[in-house]
């Protein structure tokens, strides 16, 4: 399997703002690669520079064997690219949107039609619709579609999801499963924590550095510490209370329940009970729970919330 | 009432931090104060003239002279006979000619009565009138200095005056090559800056450039539409002009269609000039607007004569593509002039339009940055 | 004051042929957090319009703050907060210019103003920021800050729309941490979000489908009725059979 991105040491700044500092990355092909972060981390400056439209300040960045720099003529024809809010042609229809970016790949949509299919075929019936009248989830698809249909070695999908309905972004994930399939790159990101799980290999990212790069199973077993996921009625009360606790390392609201993590090596679970009673918190309920992503980035981020 | 106040020091807070408007506030009434107050002219400076003295004798040597003593007029030449006239014209710098007939003093005396003919260039009538007055009057001080009372004999010089290519001094055949020139800026120019940045904007500029498509392809095919319209609205006026304000075309149409073109093209390359240096919209139209139509409207010499402007501003109107075109059109429709004639001119144009496309091809962002 | 918030009745927005809220009937108590969420196109935008006084319903009955939607519109406004993702603060005018003037709009001033603006300030962590200009700060810092102005002047309820969009984790938690927090206040918070894990932290959860209120329950009681391990999973199998949706 060769090495489709080769990302070394690359910094970028404008004016004031690190957006991307000392970034190392290797993407294999075939993968489904996802990078993960909030808004601001420097995804979309690091998309820039895999699709040849920014130059980084410092190190090098390769993509299917051509520096971006020098050649970028050459990586062009071969990449998908999906940019941040889709870059449709709001006033041309699904039908013209999709042949004028297969022409301008010196390509037609009949060609590789069968790759688009499963994903264009929800949007058959409104071929003759402007753009601009589709829902988000029926503009992703036809972004996609568009970026797809010269059927490029490597695809670029840029925050994908974003504003779009939990129904659309799970169904968005079962297409991108099938062009695993049929052999295609896949480069996404996202600041969903739990589509970290449907990817290959995950970079968490966040200010412009690569907090960890890995599988989203080994990432979750680097997560060095017991973890706990505290219930109660009072979720407010048990919050307040949790922070107080000396010995809380760590304390995050999750849904139900809360995670906690303890600073001693052996937590003393039964002291965090009668504690708990001691403030006044009732029917607490405390369970090991294993670690998601979200708790791995959390806890790489640095930002422990203790003793408010 | 407060809820009222704290928005209004919001709204002064915001104008006061955005740079671009400050600008439009207040640098534009500065701009326009400058170009309308010293553009519109409605005297008459430093007018070239030309004299065909057919007497060569006192009196026309006086009114020669008094004429080159006024500020209005600058003697450019002599002639030696009637034929040079036309050729003079056709040249274009010259705008009066003089003639005075042969034994002008002594027709004076002896009759009372001398003819002198006064021709102006009215392909610019506003301009050919106030020649003319000027000229007049400048006789008439003369006669009137000759009026004293000891000489008896009333004394009359008599102008004939000539407007040659447009001698009903219809403003329509002024207006109309104007109008051709600054329509063709707002479509081509205009349109087209605003139809790059657009795309710039809405952020489908991404993808295009990672695609195959050349930054030339862009660019031409951004054009095109714009190029196939322009003529389209070239035809249109020109019909128009023809027969319902029966504007007369003297000259070639093949010519006028291969300037008209050249000028579109001249036009389309500073709308893409002017894109190449606009991020947004916004700008684009500013751009266009002030930094071109405006010009193009005052400084090209479409209303108001830029040889009555102070010398910064007609060394200025030079650099407008517009004042060539205008020229060259007017001498086509007006006086049939052939590219013997128009090569100056063209080449001018041809020059500008290389220049910007040039450019704007360089400065074409095969990236973002 | 009563201890109901919002109570509609079969509340309905049409436009022209497209009825985009049909029927809406429900209450919020007062001081809960009440998750409302929906699909896009669902019509949540436009049932929040018809309720914070920016669009009049088409029929039914709407009472926010024990005010009539369709008769007092100018006073609930004065009533209740507001923040959406898409735009709260403005970008150029600094931290404390944004509060004075949010501050000045509701009716404060003064002194008043400036005691609260200072508390506000320190409890985001703003302090060292006061006098930068909002646009240089990071995402998460803004939301936060938007929030706090939202109820800056101690409104009945507080209307979110999708708040913590784009926001990294921990942000959003800490903004829910406030939300618990102004809520035990006694404000009533009113949240959309995209967030499916969020919607555990609600006291109860609404989820619209093509304009109707399809499920209304606690986070608990909708994952026992439609027997999900999560409300995503409700919300999926809820939303996969809307009408609406897919256009």
């Amino acid at each position: 399997m060769s090495t489709i991105v080769r990302i070394q040491d690359v910094s970028k700044h404008f004016g004031r703002v690190n957006a991307l500092k000392n970034i190392s990355v290797e993407i294999t092909e075939g993968e489904i690669f996802g990078f993960i972060g909030p808004d601001g981390s420097g995804k979309t400056t690091l998309f820039r520079i895999m699709t040849t439209l920014l130059v980084p300040d410092t190190g090098s960045a390769e993509v299917l064997g051509f520096d971006v720099v020098k050649e970028y003529k050459k990586i062009r024809p071969l990449l998908g690219y999906m940019p941040g809010r889709f870059s449709l042609y709001q006033d041309l229809t699904v039908e013209e949107n999709l042949h004028f970016f297969a022409s301008v790949f010196g390509t037609d949509p009949e060609e590789n039609y069968s790759l688009i299919e499963p994903i264009f075929h929800r949007l058959e019936p409104f071929r003759g619709r402007l753009a601009g009248n589709l829902s988000g989830g029926m503009k992703q698809k036809l972004a996609l579609s568009c970026a797809l249909i010269h059927k490029p070695k490597l695809l670029l999908l840029d925050e994908p999801t974003t504003g779009v309905d939990a129904v659309s972004r799970k169904e968005f994930w079962e297409m991108l499963t099938l062009l695993k399939e049929e052999g295609i790159t896949i480069v996404v990101s996202t600041p969903y924590m739990d589509e970290a799980e449907l990817c290959g290999r995950v970079g968490l990212i966040q200010d412009g550095r690569l907090l960890q790069m890995d599988t989203p199973e080994e990432i979750v077993a680097s997560f060095e510490m017991p973890l706990f996921g505290i219930k109660s009625d009072d979720t407010y009360g048990l919050i307040k209370a949790l922070k107080s606790y000396s010995w809380a390392h760590s304390v995050h609201p999750f849904g139900e329940s809360i995670h906690y993590t303890d600073r001693r090596d052996t937590p003393d679970i039964e002291g965090l009970k009668q504690f708990l009673s001691e403030q006044g918190v009732e029917k607490v309920e405390i369970k090991r729970v294993k670690p998601g992503i979200e708790d791995s980035f959390m806890a790489l981020m640095g930002s422990e919330e203790v003793h408010v | 009432m407060r809820t009222f106040r704290g928005f209004v020091v919001k709204e002064f807070r915001q104008i006061v931090r955005d740079t671009r408007t400050l600008v439009v506030l207040f640098g534009m009434p500065v701009i326009m104060m400058v170009l309308f107050g010293f553009a519109i002219r409605n005297e008459v400076n430093n007018v070239q003239v030309a004299v065909l003295d057919l007497a060569k004798d006192a009196a026309t040597q006086s009114i020669i002279q008094k004429l080159g003593a006024s500020e209005s007029f600058e003697l450019a030449g002599t002639l030696e006979s009637y034929d040079e006239v036309e050729q003079l014209f056709r040249e274009g710098d010259i705008k009066e000619v003089v003639v005075f007939e042969a034994g002008f003093s002594e027709k004076l005396i002896r009759d009372g009565v001398a003819n002198i003919q006064i021709i102006t260039d009215a392909t610019d009538p506003n301009l050919a009138n106030l020649v003319q007055a000027y000229t007049t009057s400048i006789v008439q001080d003369y006669t009137a200095s000759l009026n004293s009372p000891a000489q008896g004999q009333p004394a009359g010089i008599q102008p004939v005056v000539r407007m040659m290519y447009n001698p009903e001094l219809r403003s329509v055949n002024l207006f109309v090559p104007g109008l051709i020139a600054v329509i063709l800026m707002l479509i081509s120019a205009l349109m087209t800056s605003i139809s790059i940045t657009r795309e710039k904007e809405m952020g489908n500029m991404e993808i295009l450039l990672v695609s195959p498509l050349k930054p030339h392809h862009i660019i031409i095919g951004k054009v095109l539409p714009y190029l196939v319209l322009s003529v389209i609205n070239v035809i249109t006026i020109l019909i128009l002009a023809k027969f319902v304000f029966q504007v007369p075309f003297e000259g070639s149409y093949l010519f006028f269609f291969l300037e008209a073109t050249l000028f579109i093209l001249t036009a389309l390359s500073l709308g893409v000039f002017i894109s190449s240096i606009a991020n947004n919209q916004q700008t684009a139209m500013m751009i266009s607007l002030a930094g071109l139509l405006l010009p193009t409207v005052l400084l090209s010499g479409f209303i108001f004569p830029v040889s009555s402007m102070p010398q910064p501003l007609q060394l200025l109107s030079h650099t407008i593509p517009a004042k060539w075109f205008l020229i060259i059109v007017r001498d086509i429709m007006l006086k049939g002039s052939g590219l013997n004639y128009l090569w100056f001119e063209t080449l001018i144009l041809s020059l500008i339009t290389l220049f910007f496309m040039g450019v704007s091809l360089k400065k074409f962002k095969v990236r973002l940055q | 004051m009563s201890e109901t918030a919002i109570i509609t009745e079969n509340l309905t927005r049409r436009f022209g042929d497209f009825t985009a809220v049909d029927q809406l009937s429900f209450e919020v108590k007062r001081g809960e957090i009440f998750g409302f969420l929906g699909a896009n196109g669902a019509g949540k935008t436009t049932a929040m319009k018809m309720l914070t006084g920016l669009l009049s319903p088409t029929s039914g009955r709407a009472e926010v703050s024990g005010l009539d939607v369709y008769t007092q519109a100018e006073a609930i406004k004065k009533r209740i907060g507001y923040m959406s993702q898409k735009f709260s603060l403005y970008d150029d005018l600094t931290v404390d210019e944004n509060i004075r003037f949010y501050g000045g709009i509701y009716g404060l001033y003064g002194s008043g103003l400036q005691q609260k603006s200072q508390q506000l300030v320190e409890s985001v962590g703003l302090e060292d920021v006061r006098n930068a200009k909002v646009a240089s700060l990071p995402l998460g810092w803004k939301q936060k800050l938007a929030f706090s102005i939202s109820i800056l002047h101690d409104p009945a309820i507080v209307f979110l729309d999708e708040p913590t969009g784009g926001v990294d984790p921990v942000t959003r938690r800490q903004f829910w941490e406030k939300m618990y927090e102004v809520s035990g206040r006694g404000i009533t918070v009113f949240v959309t979000t995209h967030y499916m894990d969020e919607a555990e932290y609600c006291d109860r959860v609404s989820i619209m489908v093509d304009g109707r209120i399809d499920a209304l329950d606690t986070p608990d009681g909708l994952k026992r009725a439609y027997e999900a391990a999560s409300i995503e999973d409700v919300f999926i199998r809820l939303a996969r059979s809307a009408k609406r949706g897919d256009e």
